[in-house]
């Protein structure tokens, strides 16, 4: 089995920590600042990613021996749009509220970049079980870090986590928080903490590139 | 005439008050890697304008004329992604014949524009929003502007960035997106002078 092998557990901890698509790479963050002012649709986000991501992975690699290379972004691009359009109609079916409010962020699943990039980096060289452990973790390495920042937004921003109201009267929200300028700051802390506390300065350089 | 200040005013408010970078986040991942260099991005942000503009209003013929008649709406995603794709591929071409140095100098970002979100972006919130034809160009223009706009402003300060010293952990990515959160709050600026519904 995959999930037991070495491999495979390189691969997790990769994703998760030394390699995460969101605070080493920087890969796929428009949707993190986008989707993050809420717990709520963070959520959802991330759990529409996870599903995408996995199963683009497994499909791909599936595929990757019958792909000629010259069109293999096509194909990937089209089987991404495949699960996404599922992820939609779902949300579109069953949470009506949250699908309004996420918007156009949901079809933009398709062009996150993390997505292309594990189909393209690691899903086109290994087998299909791999793959589809790469995907899940990646997906989750992506979800912790949006999660974090979306509970501080979200506190900061409106004294609440998950639509319930936690901070009291007293609290003065920090509209800043929910808007444009509050999610790049998170954002550029996040990577300042991370960075430089626990992943040791000797790998620099490499996120921006 | 007012069609005429309608899409006036779309393009306005793309540039400034929506401004698809700083207050969509779209558009991102290239922001952040091809700001390094004010000739880079002024290269970049040019193919980004051309192919907003064109996408928009192919993909708004697309929906208006292909999917919405055929009640197949749900594969818009499909479609808009494809025709992206394609029209990536002409400019792609396009440049290698022009410019020499361009091509080798936005690499990887070119065929990068395909999941460039912006793009994308730009044609689900014209479908989202049910711009007209004339709306939908001027939307498809003004955020290619506003995101030229960003990126070519980004680049100038990273420029001159090269000397400053920067906290441990904090270069690269993290300077880049303190300096657009600031970027994003000087744009707040502008809200109010014209309103996007």
């Amino acid at each position: 089995m995959p999930l037991v092998s070495g491999k495979a557990k390189k691969v997790i901890l990769g994703n998760l920590g030394s390699d995460n698509p969101v605070f080493v790479q920087v890969l796929g963050i428009c949707s993190t600042l986008a989707v993050t002012n809420a717990v709520k649709n963070t959520v959802v986000m991330c759990l529409g990613l996870i599903f995408t991501l996995s199963l683009s992975n497994l499909t791909v690699s599936l595929l990757r021996k019958w792909m000629p290379s010259r069109i293999r972004m096509m194909v990937e691009v089209l089987i991404i749009a495949t699960y996404v359009i599922i992820v939609d109609i779902v949300l579109k079916a069953y949470y009506p509220d949250i699908w309004r409010q996420l918007g156009p962020y949901v079809g933009l699943i398709i062009t996150n970049c993390i997505i292309m990039g594990r189909a393209e980096a690691f899903a086109l060289s290994n087998p299909p079980g791999l793959s589809f452990v790469d995907g899940v973790s990646a997906g989750v390495g992506y979800s912790y870090v949006l999660l974090v920042i979306a509970v501080f937004r979200e506190l900061l921003g409106a004294g609440s986590i998950w639509g319930v109201q936690l901070l009291g009267e007293w609290w003065e929200n920090w509209a800043i928080m929910v808007m444009a300028p509050g999610a790049f700051f998170m954002m550029a802390l996040f990577i300042w903490i991370v960075k430089g506390l626990i992943i040791k300065p000797d790998a620099d350089g490499k996120g921006t590139s | 005439m007012s069609e005429m200040a309608a899409v006036l005013g779309v393009l306005f408010a793309a540039v400034f008050t929506n401004n698809i970078l700083l207050t969509n986040y779209l558009g991102m991942c290239s922001f952040l890697g091809a700001s390094r260099e004010v000739k880079t991005s002024l290269g970049l942000g040019a193919a980004v304008v051309f192919v907003l503009t064109c996408t928009s209003v192919l993909n708004w013929l697309c929906y208006r004329y292909i999917l919405a008649p055929l009640d197949l709406t749900y594969l818009r995603f499909i479609v808009f992604i494809v025709v992206i794709a394609a029209f990536v591929q002409v400019v792609e071409m396009i440049i290698e014949r022009i410019s020499e140095r361009l091509y080798a100098a936005l690499g990887i970002f070119l065929p990068l524009i395909t999941v460039n979100c912006a793009i994308l972006g730009v044609s689900l919130f014209m479908v989202i929003r049910e711009y007209t034809l004339a709306e939908a160009f001027g939307y498809g223009l003004g955020s290619g502007i506003g995101w030229m706009l960003a990126i070519l402003a980004m680049a100038g300060i990273r420029e001159k960035m090269v000397r400053a010293k920067v906290p441990v952990g904090l270069e690269g990515a993290g300077i880049t997106l303190i300096i657009a959160g600031i970027m994003a709050l000087a744009f707040m600026g502008f809200n109010g002078m014209v309103t996007l519904n």
